[in-house]
């Protein structure tokens, strides 16, 4: 064909023309810090590994899951999930049910019976580990995969803490505990059970290079309450000690819990499944302020537990106690009104919490004890160089997914302290915000809630109560994950470039600007769902 | 609508694609192989909706066709913008004759193709508002009339961008313009009767009448696709922002164009042989107050004095598209 | 074939043998009767796939065929007048893009005020358009010139204006030898443009050129529409031997050679002067005359080289370029400039005034004693004007 000069063009000759000269700001692809992540006690790479997730790589996301925690399946089913409290799409439609997919994967590698390889080479340290609770088996589990030896001592005959002894089996089954200690033992963690250590110092000089102290807070807390002789007054974490040993207290027909805690639920729960016709929760202040986790309060509605909110014991006799009935001051504490009232009990338990047993220390004058804990610094470690510690025992939130954090915390902690360096963690990028996000691009799609027994049938016996999800629920709930700040490959940037200057790797790959022709418009930021593209200044 | 919305929780089927889509599925704009029928190196504003809507338009025009397809531009920024001497943007056959004649050029080149036997290549007319609803709409009713086989597509926004934002058929009331300047006791156009070609090509009974913006990639692309599945006059109106006439900022084109449709603003339908047969419901309602204050062609409506009369107005106008095309189906009853 | 037949019957056979493959127009007279038989003829599948477009606007006929030849298809249409002005931007445009359309001009005045004879007013406004202009002194040469028309058009990629003059052309019946089809075929072969639009192999044709190139782009243009002044006459030759009729080339004299006075004129009008001449030469007059047949690219060499010897020339005009008077005078005055020849320009025929021998043979006899001014206006009522002047000038 013959081409008239001027009139008659190239097709794409355009492409001369490098358009990306006029620009004063580009874009620039990101990963920021999801909510999820960032509230995560354990750390979790929440975002990660619902992303690998989600076009169904189960075992990869389960391994992406436990580069920081090795207890999913226990995650699963224990942790109170602060991740989802901060989920963003909670701000859309519901938060994504995070904890049911972390179950899920937890679950199906212990049905495939993944394994966790320990592909770091030998360091030659050895590490001792004093509790195996959820705190010590986890920072064992991160120093042995950094190649270190490391051995567990406990008191108690079986591995897990409060996760066996105080966690009833109907919310984690010893099944699931057991596959996923297991794992760790696999792993070559030496475990040295029913070895209770008195004295610290004995144990250094084992000839171990390091020390954490992980024994958690084993002592109920006693309030003083007048009671008679034949007043029949247990303390709830041996009640719950004791049916896991399958040696479960008499309580009676009527029981009473005392307390507002997680820890109280649980007993009054377990009161019910041991036969008892009424079980009750007195509580001081109202349900809002109690510290319980709501679902578990809703749970234990569902079983049939009573509730006296507003409600101190006064005075325990046999078979009856004597409740004052409170009220909620200006400032919303509870103050005595005086009105008194006679409530039938054949038991009363104590759940008020828990004490820290500091015997083991009452000779090291270098590690510091504050209000009944022990004191850390921010590298896990005691006053004394080279032992450390964590979990219920160091001033924290008690539960098992803040003791896995510090487990893990500390280990790399160790691991730095042993050769002689510093753990310097990276430091977190900026947390996404809602404001971050473009909602727009994800459709409405409520979260798949949990399939659960029937109230009436589960309170009756100690099966697990939550069901977990079935592989295609599972997925839905992780593609209801919005990516937040991490580019999730929704091609949006790819298609709303006006200049064609985005360039797509293909999947998997992600995408690269073209700044021979982005002009700078910031399209492509605006309408980036996830907020994984932020303008920087062009340098002049 | 001819699609199925893609159950896809994630991102739903807004966004332009995901990676776990298989191809097939995604949108043409997801394709790594898309035509890009304007290519980079365009000379247009930085975030201009016109030059993201033609390469939305034509790359689903160019997948539907399969890659047979012709297109007839009208004088207007595209135009200028993908082909100055010596440099085109167009991936594809490319015609520009003049201002006001792009239906009637695409009707010879569509004539010409029927007279060759290669009816398998497909004609797309295409031009600014001004070219359509203006200058050239003789021609695209003569089009309409004849049912010429063409897709014609419209880049609307809303005034002669080309010449430096003059007022056309298509400028909104109370928006400033060059010629319709925020001066005076009425600032910015005027309050007229409108001209709404969607409905005037609908009176034509033509086979296919749509409107889309470049905010619902998958709608327009959608709308293409089906607008190909007909032979005769089919029309398209594509809202376009334009960051440099509307006076908003580049990085809001695509947010602009969705506060149209979600105000009610611009309504986005469908219709066959003159009839509606569908319209995009409104997924999050906003007040045009949101829409308008984006943009320095409205801002005498916010400042020195607040214009809450011609903000009512034009609110009234949004409702009466909500209702006039169902546009939240739900609230029906409210209305 | 020899038919009896109107002169536009005559041009749309001609222009059917063509195997055009679009046609487009819009009525308006005198052009109505040539589109009316081609859309009989493609209606009667005469002319196979050919696609005849019925279309809203003169604008928009020159805009489908725009479409159509960019397409690769053999496009034609027709207008006059006030139709050719409402397509001036596509006309140029057509031009500009070098798409060898063929459009028959059947000469009309332009209002207002509105006025539906024959003049050339409607042809002269497009002389600079970049089309080439050819006009047809008779029927015959009309159909003729059709077929050539397409020939010069898609050898050259440049479109081409076949004019011939209003109902004096199109709507008289005469004795036509209408262009075979066989002879048609082999003359013209099928169209193979220059350039096409074709998703196989993609190009943008229409683009915005600036400064830096537009004066190149113009001058190309220029020299390729000066080529035609070679290709013309080749064409009618080749024309010649397959249809054995002298039609078409450049310009046509008439006792031109030796004669002391030329009269110059384009199209029909030069047979009522060929008339006049006759009898002033049996009169002893030494008078000839010039028929100008491609007045766009303008033949200045043959022109000249035609009128060197001549004393005087009269150009007989059928249009008024207002506030200078003749168009055409013009152009010739440019082709004999430095010769001394007398040049005078007559305005004749506006409107479809006619043009009586009488008229003209008193005009010669005046001409050929240099008894005329300048410019004349041929019968035109001074006592009328003069009265009508007066009134005005009274009234303000
Ligand atoms: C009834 C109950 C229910 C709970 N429910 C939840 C829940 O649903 N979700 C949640 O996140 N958290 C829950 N918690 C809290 C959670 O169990 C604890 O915060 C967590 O187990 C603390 O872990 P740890 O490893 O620090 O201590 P522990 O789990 O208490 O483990 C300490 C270990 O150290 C051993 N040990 C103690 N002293 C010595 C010694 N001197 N020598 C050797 N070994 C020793 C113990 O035998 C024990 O195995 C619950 C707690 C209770 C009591
Ligand atoms: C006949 C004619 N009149 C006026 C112009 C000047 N002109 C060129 S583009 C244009 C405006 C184009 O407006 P629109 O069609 O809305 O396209 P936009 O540039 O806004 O995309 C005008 C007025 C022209 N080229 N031709
Ligand atoms: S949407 Fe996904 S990434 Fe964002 S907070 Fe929720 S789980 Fe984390
Ligand atoms: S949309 Fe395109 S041009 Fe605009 S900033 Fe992003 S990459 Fe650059
Ligand atoms: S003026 Fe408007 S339509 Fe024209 S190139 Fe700029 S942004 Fe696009
Ligand atoms: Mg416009």
């Amino acid at each position: 064909m013959e081409q008239p000069f001027a009139i008659t063009l190239q097709v794409e000759s355009s492409l001369a023309n490098h358009t990306g000269s006029w620009r004063v700001e580009r874009p620039q692809y990101v990963n920021l810090m999801p909510p999820c992540n960032n509230a995560c006690p354990a750390g979790e790479n929440v975002q990660k590994w619902l992303y690998t997730a989600e076009d169904g790589s189960y075992e990869e996301a389960w391994r992406a899951l436990i580069v920081e925690n090795p207890f999913p399946a226990i995650m699963g089913r224990v942790c109170y999930h602060p991740c989802q409290t901060v989920c963003s799409r909670g701000q859309l439609d519901e938060a994504v049910g995070i904890n049911s997919v972390e179950r899920f994967l937890g679950d199906l590698a212990i049905e495939k019976g993944w394994s966790i390889p320990v592909t770091a080479p030998s360091t030659g340290f050895k590490v001792l580990i004093i509790g195996a609770g959820p705190t010590g088996l986890s920072a064992a589990y991160h120093l042995r995969r950094m190649g270190h030896a490391v051995t567990i001592r406990d008191a108690a005959d079986l591995a897990g803490g409060m996760m066996r002894f105080g966690i009833p089996k109907y919310r984690l089954p010893r099944n699931i505990l057991n596959a996923e200690i297991a794992r760790i033992e696999d792993m070559g963690v030496r475990f040295q059970m029913n070895h209770k250590v008195d004295n610290v110092q004995d144990a250094i000089d084992d000839g171990f290079d390091a020390v954490f102290l992980a024994v958690g807070a084993q002592i109920g807390k006693r309030a003083y309450i007048p009671a008679g002789e034949a007043a029949r007054i247990l303390d709830a974490v041996n009640v719950l000690h004791d049916v896991a040993d399958g040696d479960a207290p008499l309580l009676g027909r009527k029981v009473v819990v005392y307390g507002g805690g997680n820890t109280a639920f649980d007993v009054a729960r377990t009161a019910k499944r041991l036969g008892a016709d009424e079980a009750m929760i007195v509580y001081r202040r109202t349900r809002e302020k109690a510290p319980a986790n709501d679902t578990e309060i809703q749970e234990a509605i569902e079983e049939g537990v009573l509730m006296k909110w507003l409600s101190t014991v006064k005075h325990a006799d046999a078979g009856v106690l004597k409740i004052e009935r409170m009220e909620l001051d200006d400032k919303g504490y509870p103050q005595p009104t005086g009105e008194f009232e006679e409530l039938e009990a054949d038991s009363l338990v104590l759940a008020l919490g828990q004490e820290v047993d500091l015997s083991l220390i009452n000779n090291m004058a270098d590690v510091e004890v504050r209000d009944g804990v022990v004191h850390v610094d921010p590298n896990m470690m005691t006053g004394r160089a080279g032992i450390f510690a964590g979990g219920d025992m160091v001033p924290a939130e008690r539960t098992v997914t803040t003791g896995v954090g510090h487990g893990k915390k500390a280990a790399r902690n160790i691991d730095a302290w042993l050769r002689k360096e510093k753990f310097e963690k990276d430091p977190n990028p900026k947390v996404v915000e809602y404001s971050d996000l473009n909602p727009w691009y994800y459709s409405d799609a409520p979260h798949a809630v949990r399939p659960r027994l029937e109230g009436a049938r589960r309170a009756s016996n100690f099966d697990e109560v939550v069901q977990g999800l079935d592989e295609s629920t599972a997925l839905y709930e992780a593609r209801r994950c919005m990516s937040c700040g991490n580019c999730f490959e929704c091609d949006n940037c790819f298609g709303v470039c006006p200049d064609n200057a985005v360039i797509k790797l293909g999947p998997g790959k992600g995408f690269e600007f073209n700044l021979d022709y982005c002009k700078g418009c910031g399209i492509c930021v605006s309408e980036c769902p996830s907020g994984s593209i932020i303008m920087i200044p062009e340098k002049s | 609508m001819s699609t199925t919305p893609v159950k896809f929780y994630q991102v739903g089927s807004f966004a332009v694609g995901n990676r776990l889509l298989p191809a097939a599925a995604g949108s043409v704009q997801s394709d790594m192989e898309r035509t890009n029928a304007l290519t980079s190196g365009h000379r247009a504003c930085q975030g201009c909706g016109e030059a993201l809507g033609a390469r939305y338009a034509m790359d689903a025009a160019m997948r539907a066709a399969n890659d047979q397809v012709i297109a007839v531009n009208a004088t207007g920024c595209l135009e200028v913008f993908s082909t100055p001497y010596p440099e085109s943007s167009w991936r594809i056959a490319w015609l520009h004759s003049l201002f006001g004649n792009a239906p009637a050029v695409a009707t010879g080149v569509a004539a010409a193709l029927r007279a060759k036997g290669r009816t398998e290549v497909r004609v797309i007319g295409q031009g600014g508002d001004g070219a359509t609803v203006d200058i050239g709409f003789g021609p695209l009713s003569g089009m309409f009339e004849r049912n010429d086989d063409v897709l014609y597509i419209c880049y609307d926004n809303e005034a002669y961008m080309n010449t430096g934002v003059q007022r056309s058929g298509a400028t909104p009331a109370a928006a400033r313009t060059a010629t319709t300047q925020a001066v005076g006791p009425e600032p910015g156009n005027v309050f007229g009767q409108g001209k709404n070609v969607p409905r005037i090509a609908m009176a034509h009974e033509i086979p296919y009448v749509a409107t889309a913006t470049v905010a619902d990639l998958r709608d327009l692309e959608a709308k293409v696709a089906r607008a190909m599945e007909f032979r005769g006059a089919r029309y398209l109106h594509v809202l376009v922002p334009c960051p440099l006439g509307w006076g908003s900022q580049s990085c809001d084109t695509v947010k602009i164009a969705r506060l149209a449709t979600q105000s009610g603003l611009f309504p986005v339908f469908e219709a066959e042989r003159g009839e509606v047969v569908s319209s995009t419901p409104i997924r999050q309602r906003v007040q045009v107050e949101e829409y308008l204050k984006l943009q320095g062609r409205y801002s005498h409506l916010f400042s020195p004095k607040r214009r809450d009369d011609v903000i009512d107005k034009l609110q009234a106008a949004a409702d009466r598209n909500i209702k006039r095309y169902n546009l939240l189906p739900e609230e029906e009853g409210d209305l | 074939m020899f038919k009896q037949v109107e002169g536009s019957r005559a041009v749309a056979e001609a222009v059917a043998a063509c195997r055009p493959e679009v046609i487009c127009a819009y009525p308006i007279s005198p052009q109505t009767h040539i589109v009316e038989g081609l859309s009989r003829i493609v209606k009667e599948g005469k002319l196979g796939t050919c696609e005849f477009v019925n279309v809203e606007s003169e604008f928009a006929a020159m805009s489908v065929a725009i479409g159509a030849s960019a397409t690769g298809a053999r496009t034609y249409t027709a207008t006059a007048s006030q139709g050719l002005l409402y397509m001036v931007e596509a006309v140029y445009n057509a031009s500009g893009l070098g798409l060898p359309i063929v459009m028959t001009v059947a000469n009309r005045a332009i209002g207002a005020p509105i006025n539906i004879w024959n003049d050339h007013s409607d042809s002269m406004s497009q002389r600079d358009s970049g089309w080439i202009q050819i006009f047809a002194e008779t029927n015959q040469e009309a159909a003729d010139l059709h077929v050539q028309a397409f020939r010069i058009a898609e050898e050259l990629s440049l479109p081409v204006m076949v004019c011939m003059d209003g109902f004096i052309l199109t709507h008289a019946s005469e004795r036509v030898d209408i262009p075979e089809q066989e002879q048609v075929d082999s003359f013209l072969k099928p169209y193979v443009p220059r350039q096409v639009l074709d998703p196989a192999n993609p190009v943008s044709i229409g683009a915005m050129v600036g400064p830096e190139a537009f004066t190149e782009v113009r001058y190309m243009a220029h020299m390729k529409t000066l080529s035609a002044l070679e290709l013309i006459p080749q064409v009618a030759k080749d024309f010649e031997e397959i249809f054995h009729r002298d039609s078409g080339g450049l310009i046509r004299g008439y006792h031109c050679e030796g004669a002391e006075t030329v009269v110059i004129a384009l199209g029909s009008v030069l047979g009522t002067i060929k008339d006049v001449i006759d009898e002033q030469r049996e009169n002893g007059v030494s008078i000839g005359a010039l028929g100008i047949i491609s007045y766009r690219p303008f033949p200045f060499d043959a022109v000249r080289a035609a009128l060197k010897d001549a004393k005087r020339v009269v150009i007989i005009e059928k249009a008024l370029s207002v506030g200078i008077g003749g168009v055409v005078a013009q152009d010739i005055r440019h082709a004999l400039s430095g010769l001394e020849i007398h040049q005078y320009t007559v305005i004749a025929g506006l409107g479809g005034r006619p043009i009586t021998k009488a008229s003209l043979d008193d005009l010669f006899n005046k001409a050929v004693v240099d008894d005329i001014r300048g410019l004349t206006f041929l019968d035109l009522d001074q006592e009328l004007v003069d009265a009508e002047m007066k009134r005005e000038a009274g009234q303000s």
